[in-house]
């Protein structure tokens, strides 16, 4: 029973940082119906960023007091700041020039942009994985036979926060309302007045924002860090959004959550070999049972 | 008469192999061999990728999946193979050859009915959905090899002796399955059941209209493309002592794509020049080495935003040279 706990713990703490990354995947889909695949090496970029804010502000000198919280924070804002820049440039370098072109050429774009990223950082950081700061000093404790950090905690606590915050933006601001507006239908979003593009960068920002938070969460949770990381965490979380129903932001953070809970009990029960083909696995069950995602709802084709 | 003729031009395709194989034996350096095989097995990978993401419009960046399953395939019931095969004919060249090329069939055929698996259910799922599909198997296929404990797991798959497995590979036989499978490719792509595939690349639903089988040639083109890439992993393996799961990992379906990308998605004379094209360049960048991925990751990006059609669009080079000496009539004509 106690393992239970701790594997479903565990797997919501990972789950929450897929689900972070996942809702950059579907907002840019749902806008532009593109597979952002440089998402992911945002998300690594942004784990990068709060790195080196971490040494730059000292890390190193907290080792007994732990690091002051105010400056933790600084951290990850500047990790999604930098992010967010990154996001809008590679949508205005890369992605604008041939938002009109047939579908897979902006596709194939993406995994050049991803491609390029990659190698970039292996050129810039290194291959070599490197130790996480510990912005957060770790402390167990257990709570009914399950050991807690407060490290897991505070992850699933700020990625819900996030999630939150993300909610009323959409919800509640212009620019979320637009972001919907856009989404829903893009030439008669314009036709409203609306600044389609600025909306676009706007979208591609904030998605990449919350992947460098994720990033910063995932650098906590596993310690290490390499300019690769992206890739496969990146494909996990858009399998995520694939399962909650690309588009749908609630159905993304469903998504991250149930593939963080999935890959924690293969491991857990099964085998650790397997963790990492699961999330493939439960990719194309939803694939061919119920394409559109748990969330989703389905589109009748227009001939 | 016409069945004559036919054996003249492959006796002199053959003797030309032959010919061209013996002296780069002798003449060129190592490493040169090396790019030209690997840029006949390219284009091996490159043609048959191109029938079901070009020809077909089906987009699948998960071949090397079926490339790792040809050439384990090949590789494992090569090796199991050979002495069979010895105690029937005797050692030598014979029995190598026989051995050799009777396991990239079985290789071919495992990757074949492996596409036949994944193609069958995916099939149904269109565009973007069906790129991440075919990604996704192509990772599950990799992951199953890297737990495989009788092939060697992450380790690889070396054979049975420390020597690792037998170097078949040669310029004699990759160029002639090399010439073998794009003469296929290229029948089946100008034949009534290339047309079709056509149809369902221009518009699917108006195929379907005009009593096209679309579910049964997709499947169809799906899995030929996937043995093709299984016949591709199996000269790969042999080219090498010994092949691992990391060979066959995201980045070289990425490169697959590439290739077809410059070449131009549709043209099977583009996925030919794209594909020598990728072997010649990531060779010659070596040079450069840790910025070699980099510039190649950048060249793809400029060709997307410059030529997003590609060196050829979607032409033939044979129709391309023909339009060039008789300017009187329209380009369009003869093989598209």
């Amino acid at each position: 029973m106690s393992t239970l706990l701790q594997q479903i713990l565990n797997g919501l703490s990972l789950g929450s940082i897929y689900a972070l990354i996942a809702l950059g995947y579907t907002m840019v889909y749902g806008i532009l119906k593109l597979i952002n695949f440089a998402h992911g090496e945002v998300f690594m970029i942004g784990a990068y960023a709060g790195y080196f804010a971490a040494l730059g502000l000292g890390v190193e000198r907290y080792t007994d007091a732990g690091f002051p919280l105010y400056l933790a924070i600084l951290v990850l804002v500047f990790a999604m700041a930098v992010a967010a820049l990154l996001g809008a440039s590679i949508e205005f370098l890369a992605y604008r020039p041939v938002r009109s072109a047939p579908r897979l050429t902006p596709l194939i774009t993406a995994i050049g942009v991803s491609l390029f990223l990659q190698n970039a950082a292996m050129l810039a950081f290194t291959p070599n994985p490197r130790p996480y700061p510990a912005i957060l000093k770790e402390v167990r404790f257990e709570l009914g036979g399950v050991i807690v950090t407060n490290v897991k905690l505070t992850i699933f606590v700020v990625a819900i926060a996030l999630m939150v915050g993300l909610n009323a933006f959409i919800q509640r601001t212009w620019t979320g309302k637009a972001m919907r507006a856009v989404s829903t239908n893009i030439d008669a979003a314009r036709l409203m007045g609306i600044d389609t593009d600025r909306i676009i960068r706007a979208t591609f920002a904030v998605g990449s924002a919350l992947a460098a938070a994720g990033g910063i969460l995932f650098g906590l949770d596993q310690i290490t860090i390499n300019p690769l990381m992206g890739v496969l965490t990146g494909l996990k979380a858009f399998v995520a959004a694939v399962l909650g129903g690309i588009g749908n932001i609630r159905g993304a953070v469903l998504g991250g959550l149930l593939i963080g809970l999935a890959e924690q009990m293969t491991a857990g029960y099964l085998s650790p070999d397997y963790r990492d083909a699961i999330t493939f696995v439960i990719l194309i069950i939803i694939l061919i049972l119920r394409p559109q995602g748990l969330l989703g709802v389905v589109r009748p084709e227009k001939v | 008469m016409q069945l004559l003729r036919r054996l003249a031009i492959a006796t002199a395709i053959g003797l030309v192999l032959f010919g061209v194989g013996a002296w780069l034996q002798d003449g060129v350096i190592e490493y040169v061999q090396r790019i030209v095989l690997l840029a006949g097995i390219n284009v091996i990978l490159a043609v048959g990728l191109n029938l079901i993401n070009g020809t077909t419009g089906q987009f699948s960046i998960g071949h090397a999946g079926f490339m790792a399953v040809g050439a384990y395939g090949a590789a494992f019931f090569g090796v199991k193979l050979a002495p069979v095969v010895q105690r029937l004919v005797g050692v030598g060249s014979v029995a190598d050859a026989i051995t050799f090329n009777v396991a990239l069939l079985i290789g071919a055929s495992l990757a074949g009915v492996t596409g036949l698996l994944v193609g069958a259910p995916s099939l149904r799922l269109r565009g973007d959905y069906l790129a991440v599909v075919t990604l996704g198997f192509g990772e599950i296929i990799r992951i199953s090899f890297n737990n495989a404990q009788f092939l060697g797991a992450a380790t690889g798959y070396f054979g049975d002796t420390p020597a690792g497995l037998p170097a078949y590979t040669s310029f004699f036989w990759v160029y002639a399955w090399t010439v073998a499978i794009v003469i296929l490719i290229w029948n089946l792509t100008f034949s009534q059941t290339g047309r079709s595939l056509s149809a369902i690349r221009e518009d699917e639903i108006a195929a379907e209209a005009m009593a096209t089988p679309t579910t049964r040639l997709k499947v169809l083109a799906f899995s030929l493309s996937a043995a093709t890439a299984g016949i591709a992993g199996g000269l790969f393996a042999y080219m090498q002592s010994g092949i691992r799961p990391e060979d066959f990992r995201f980045d070289k379906s990425i490169d697959m794509v590439v290739m077809i990308i410059i070449g131009g998605l549709g043209s099977i004379s583009g996925a030919v020049v794209g594909g020598i094209f990728v072997a010649v360049t990531l060779e010659l960048m070596r040079d450069l080495q840790q910025y070699r991925l980099v510039m190649y990751a950048l060249l793809l990006i400029i060709i997307m935003l410059v030529r997003p059609e590609g060196l050829l669009g979607s032409r033939e080079l044979p129709a391309l040279v023909r339009a060039r000496f008789s300017r009187a009539k329209a380009a369009g004509q003869g093989p598209r």
